[in-house]
């Protein structure tokens, strides 16, 4: 194991973030203290509880994930897709580490990132609402899991990527609508029976579920599913890069 | 002298169909310069890629330092530097971050002094701080001439090093490369330019349409390529050449209507002057003198058929 090109490639990328720490930090910050602002406040207060939780509380972890899972991925696609753009990826290629280094390197800083705003995030909620957090060991495990899954995810997709419009696709097109509609702002009992059966094909409801278990002590749907789930999803992840490393896929002609 | 680098039957073809490499044979010796000329397009870069793991070989076998480059690739790749033909950096990065980062890639523990001193060589000392975006183009290859030593390599690729830098630069650049040479890094480079090879390398491989043609020690080369002829045409045909002109080897031609002499261009007397002298003494006359060189591509065409 190459532990020194692990720590250099880590800490290459996190010197990327806290280059542009205004950018990367404020951003999330000012648009979650929006959504504090308009969902928990105004909005909110005519909002009945949920589930024994204030609407405001209520959507605390929802927004923490809406905000990791998207950051996660697109921290960890442009972290591996610039060096393709720019062409520093000869080095990587040329050095000797191998597909596992590479990944440690550039999903651990791109999950980092997003576990700080995460983080951030929760800070903030603290100032906006009174919420306790009932397991809080769950909590982080649930955090620092999400963060690595998406930028597992995000890894895989900054290979796949030909260009920056590819970079955003699936983001855009997929994770938000997602996330959006894996219950971060509403309980899934509350929507209709069909409804109901249609989300559960949505993997991040099991995240998001057993996130707010860790809060709350009550979830949509089981703790033991939410971590299989979220195990699968990793799985997965590791399964597709090993293979694109093995093959070259787009990496390696 | 004993192979540091050891490329056997390299055959390389992409996707597409196209044949980069068909069938290379490579053996470099260690502490020597090697010059790779060819025209574009002839496989230059795609053997030093697929020597440095950019890309995979088709099939063939690649050995550095003794290490096979694929299965046992750590201990290959520990040895090589490599300069890449394009400039490829991260534009915001100061040089110091950059060169470090290439370093730790190759696992070798933090040492800036060695880093500063790489740095000094090439006369980047006082951008160590700068960020990359704000050097001009020459001193941009400098940087990633300081990337690809930043580990400290026993084999260095330069992939067309010099292509579009100036004179000055390119004088300096050849410099660096004699102390490196002198450090005992074996260096190989690719360029198209002739006198290029002819300043530093020891020995000079010619790859043409992914074959190498030959690979020649470069004074021999030159001593080829320093050869020129003169070609002597008579009014009457001579049924042979003279006594009083043997010592000059002459090659008569089958109609006897004209002598051929080979001389060497680099030596302190051609013999022309007296050859001359000669010819007309023996009673010869001239009607016209014609000169030719053999070009590069000449020697090299020849080689390929005496080859075949």
């Amino acid at each position: 194991m190459n532990l020194t090109a692990i720590k250099s490639i880590y800490k290459f990328e996190m010197q990327r973030f806290f280059r542009t720490i205004t950018q990367s930090l404020v951003s999330p910050v000012l648009s979650t203290s929006l959504y504090f602002v308009v969902f928990g406040a105004a909005i909110g207060s005519r909002i009945q509880e949920v589930e024994g939780v204030s609407y405001g509380a209520f959507i605390v972890p929802g927004l923490i994930m809406l905000s990791v899972m998207t950051q996660a991925t697109s921290n960890a696609s442009f972290g591996i897709y610039f060096p393709k753009f720019i062409g520093t990826i000869y080095e990587l290629l040329s050095a000797p580490v191998n597909f596992l280094e590479i990944t440690i390197g550039y999903v651990g800083a791109a999950a980092t990132k997003a576990l700080f705003i995460g983080l951030i995030i929760l800070a903030t909620a603290f100032i906006f609402v009174d919420i306790q957090i009932a397991h809080p060991i769950a909590m982080l495990a649930f955090l620092v899991t999400t963060c690595v899954s998406f930028a597992l995810l995000g890894f895989i997709i900054g290979i796949w990527a030909g260009n920056f419009e590819q970079l955003q696709l699936i983001p855009l097109l997929i994770i938000t609508p997602l996330v959006f509609l894996g219950g971060s702002f509403y309980s899934i009992t509350m929507l209709p029976p069909i409804w109901q059966s249609i989300t559960m094909f949505n993997p991040v409801v099991y995240l998001i579920s057993g996130f707010r278990w860790a809060f709350f002590g009550t979830a949509d749907v089981s703790i033991g599913l939410s971590l299989f789930a979220i195990s699968l999803f990793m799985a997965i992840c590791l399964t597709a890069i090993w293979w694109i490393f093995r093959t070259g896929w787009r990496i390696r002609q | 002298m004993s192979s540091i680098v050891s490329v056997k039957n390299l055959r390389k073809a992409y996707a597409g169909g196209f044949e980069a490499l068909k069938s290379v044979d490579l053996e470099i010796e260690e502490g020597e310069i090697l010059a790779l000329l060819g025209p574009n397009g002839a496989g230059k870069t795609t053997l030093i890629s697929t020597i440095c793991g950019i890309t995979t070989a088709t099939s063939g076998k690649i050995e550095v330092g003794g290490h096979d480059t694929v299965t046992d690739f750590r201990a290959a790749r520990n040895l090589i530097g490599l300069v890449p033909q394009e400039i490829n950096l991260e534009p915001f990065e100061t040089v110091i971050n950059t060169v470090r980062f290439s370093r730790g890639l190759f696992g070798k523990p933090q040492d800036d002094a060695y880093l500063e001193k790489v740095l000094d060589q090439l006369s980047l000392s006082d951008k160590k701080d700068a960020k990359i975006m704000m050097l001009s183009g020459g001193m941009k290859r400098r940087v990633l001439i300081a990337k690809a030593l930043s580990h400290e390599p026993r084999v260095l690729f330069l992939d067309e090093p010099t292509a579009g830098v100036d004179v000055e630069l390119r004088k300096d650049m050849w410099d660096v490369v004699a102390g490196l040479k002198a450090n005992g890094v074996t260096i190989i480079l690719t360029t198209h330019y002739i006198e290029e090879a002819e300043a530093i390398a020891d020995r000079v491989g010619v790859i043409s349409k992914g074959e190498i043609l030959v690979v020649q020690d470069k004074a021999e080369m030159m001593a080829q390529m320093g050869k020129k002829q003169l070609r002597v045409d008579l009014s009457e045909p001579v049924g042979e050449v003279p006594a009083a002109l043997a010592g000059y080897a002459l090659e008569r031609s089958e109609d006897g209507l004209s002598l051929t002499y080979s001389y060497d261009t680099r030596g302190e007397r051609t013999g022309i002057r007296t050859l001359l002298n000669d010819l007309s003494e023996a009673g010869l006359k001239m009607v016209d003198l014609q000169t030719q060189q053999s070009s590069l591509e000449d020697i090299f065409v020849g080689m390929v058929k005496e080859n075949v």
